[in-house]
């Protein structure tokens, strides 16, 4: 071999490699700016007063450290919001859950017919716009017309005023996150039971299990690391509560279904307390990557034995 | 159960099992449950002003009507909503696939240094919701004057994280064999990616392509924050506008929702498998 021959091949890799560069840098560079740079700036805007007056000249503008923070703890409106967003989060989540996890069941059942129908029909919901939806279930929950109402009265339920109560506000969102957002990991979790080995059903059966045996020793068990993951990713998603009670109740009624992010929304860019409203989206972030760390670790552990 | 060379010996062996009535009832009632909301929508938009709030409440229109559907273009800005709507959700669309398309290429079949530690560092950013980044993200898009015009509105959907990663691991089955040989033949990067790439991940784009444009229409939170002028409002946010004025009038907001939701349904609809092949991937990430 001659040296040019050897020369040649390495430049042209330096060379694919600069090419390589154009190909990832203009992504890179847009997730860098909106995104990762905002990150780091939305900390340190939380450790200054920036407010309206700040957003006019920013020589208004002072460091105050964990003023914030300290400031947001002691207040009750932020803890009612956490109470909230927690509640939503607590009921929400399982519910939700419980009816993927019924209607995949269904779905994958061998006497279940017309699946493919039956499959687009429930995920439906999943595709559609919020604030749509979140609009039809307003008059769907109305006190004197709605439709719901209406079906509680015949069988003798008197008129409940859904969005109205603060009693009954939050189950009202839940039912409806619940509507909205079961078909998704319906289809993840139709996917995992379909990846069931039959011959494990087979052995059940022979073996003399019942219906509900199978799933409770077969079914459940393989479906067990599917099951972890989509409570996680359902967990983070729930926690980012804010375009239903935006719509459905404002928050109300007596602010029992404000979220903690509706409250960063109202403090941000409807009052302009935007250091204050950075502090609410970081401690929104780091309690939903405290949740999240949790869980993975527990599921690594539970599924590494 | 009989077997099927067997003759049923008694008339009950026609009918559905108990257990497969059962399943079948209620998968029934699911699908009710899951569509009544969206089927109650479409009879309301078609019912006379008023018509809804009567007791007890109508299913369906006594006399179908177009009148909501007028209104809301001719008094309500509908339209100009919905061109918005459109414009945008295309727009995001067509941009973002370039950027992430390239990029997830890149991150699967092209050599460069530190690429697997950066691919990781993304990853791990996925964790942090995007809500984090919107207040600074607002002062920034203030400062280069996109607060409150279309730039503003789609320039955090122009790349996603996400994004890559699904056309990466879709990338990854491509055979080397295939570039290398495009490469001997004297092709540069730059063609072999817009001529052997591109038909290969023609699959995944579509699915990325239906989920962008289902995420940028359906978006309400950013659109609120950054647009004021209401001429430039998308449509959720616009029905969200008027919801609040319109309190009483059932059915104009129901052939609002109908505009808004119809779209994504059809969309979805049409693509549903390159949806629900990448809502899979996606899911596997974890």
């Amino acid at each position: 071999m001659t040296g040019r021959e050897r020369v040649a091949p390495s430049r042209r890799r330096a060379r694919r490699r600069q090419v390589a560069w154009c190909f990832v840098a203009p992504a890179l560079i847009v997730i860098a700016v909106f995104f990762v740079i905002p990150v780091v700036a939305a900390f340190a805007i939380s450790l200054t007063d920036f407010d309206i007056y700040a957003l006019a000249d920013p020589s208004n503008l002072r460091v105050v450290g964990f003023r914030n923070y300290v400031e947001l703890l002691e207040r009750p409106l932020f803890w009612k919001a956490l109470g909230n967003t927690l509640y939503f989060v607590a009921a929400g989540v399982p519910l939700s859950l419980a009816a993927s996890l019924g209607a995949a069941l269904l779905l994958n059942s061998r006497l279940a017919r017309f699946q493919p129908f039956f499959r687009t029909a429930l995920f439906a919901p999943v595709v559609t716009t919020v604030v749509a939806v979140a609009v039809i279930w307003r008059y769907l929950l109305g006190t004197r017309y709605g439709l719901l109402n209406y079906a509680l009265s015949s069988v003798g339920i008197a008129p409940i005023d859904w969005l109205g109560d603060p009693r009954f506000a939050m189950p009202a969102i839940i039912l409806f996150a619940v509507w909205k957002n079961f078909g998704y990991n319906m289809i993840i979790l139709l996917a995992g039971l379909q990846s069931i080995p039959n011959e494990l059903y087979e052995a059940a059966r022979i073996d003399g299990a019942s219906a509900f045996a199978r799933l409770r020793f077969v079914t459940l068990p393989m479906l067990a690391p599917i099951l972890s993951i989509v409570a996680i990713l359902t967990i983070a998603g729930y926690f980012q509560l804010f375009a239903e009670p935006y719509v459905m109740t404002q928050g109300g009624p007596l602010q029992s279904t404000l979220s903690v992010l509706y409250l960063m929304y109202e403090e941000g860019f409807k009052y302009w307390n935007l250091g204050n409203a950075s502090a609410v989206a970081f401690l929104l972030f780091v309690l939903i990557f405290g949740v999240t760390l949790l869980q993975t670790r527990a599921a690594r552990e539970q599924f590494a034995r | 159960m009989t077997n099927a060379s067997q003759k049923p010996r008694w008339w009950s062996d026609y009918l559905p099992r108990p257990a497969a009535l059962l399943v079948n009832g209620l998968l029934l009632a699911g699908a009710a449950f899951a569509l009544f909301p969206l089927l109650w929508m479409l009879a309301a938009s078609f019912m006379a002003p008023g018509e809804a709030s009567t007791y007890p409440p109508p299913l369906l229109p006594a006399h179908p009507t177009l009148a909501n559907y007028r209104e809301l273009f001719t008094h309500a800005g509908m339209g100009r909503y919905l061109a918005n709507s459109i414009l945008l959700a295309a727009a995001a669309t067509a941009l973002s696939l370039v950027f992430n398309v390239m990029a997830g290429y890149a991150f699967a079949k092209l050599r460069f240094r530190g690429r697997e530690r950066l691919f990781r560092l993304m990853l791990g950013a996925l964790v942090i919701p995007g809500q984090v980044a919107m207040v600074p993200l607002f002062l920034l898009l203030k400062q280069m004057g996109l607060v409150d015009t279309y730039g503003g509105v789609i320039v955090p959907a122009l790349a996603s994280i996400f994004g890559i990663f699904l056309v990466r691991q879709y990338a990854l089955s491509i055979p080397d064999d295939l570039l290398e040989a495009a490469r001997i033949d004297g092709a540069s990067e730059w063609k072999i990616f817009r001529a052997v790439v591109v038909p290969l991940l023609s699959p995944i784009i579509v699915t990325l392509a239906v989920f962008t444009l289902l995420g940028t229409w359906n978006d309400f939170m950013w659109p609120l924050i950054v647009l004021s002028d209401q001429n430039l409002y998308t449509l959720p946010v616009a029905l969200a506008s008027l919801s609040r004025e319109h309190v009483q009038d059932n059915e104009l907001m129901m052939a609002g929702s109908v505009l808004t939701t119809l779209p994504v349904l059809i969309v979805f609809l049409a693509l549903q498998r390159y949806y629900m092949q990448g809502l899979m991937m996606g899911a596997v990430k974890g």
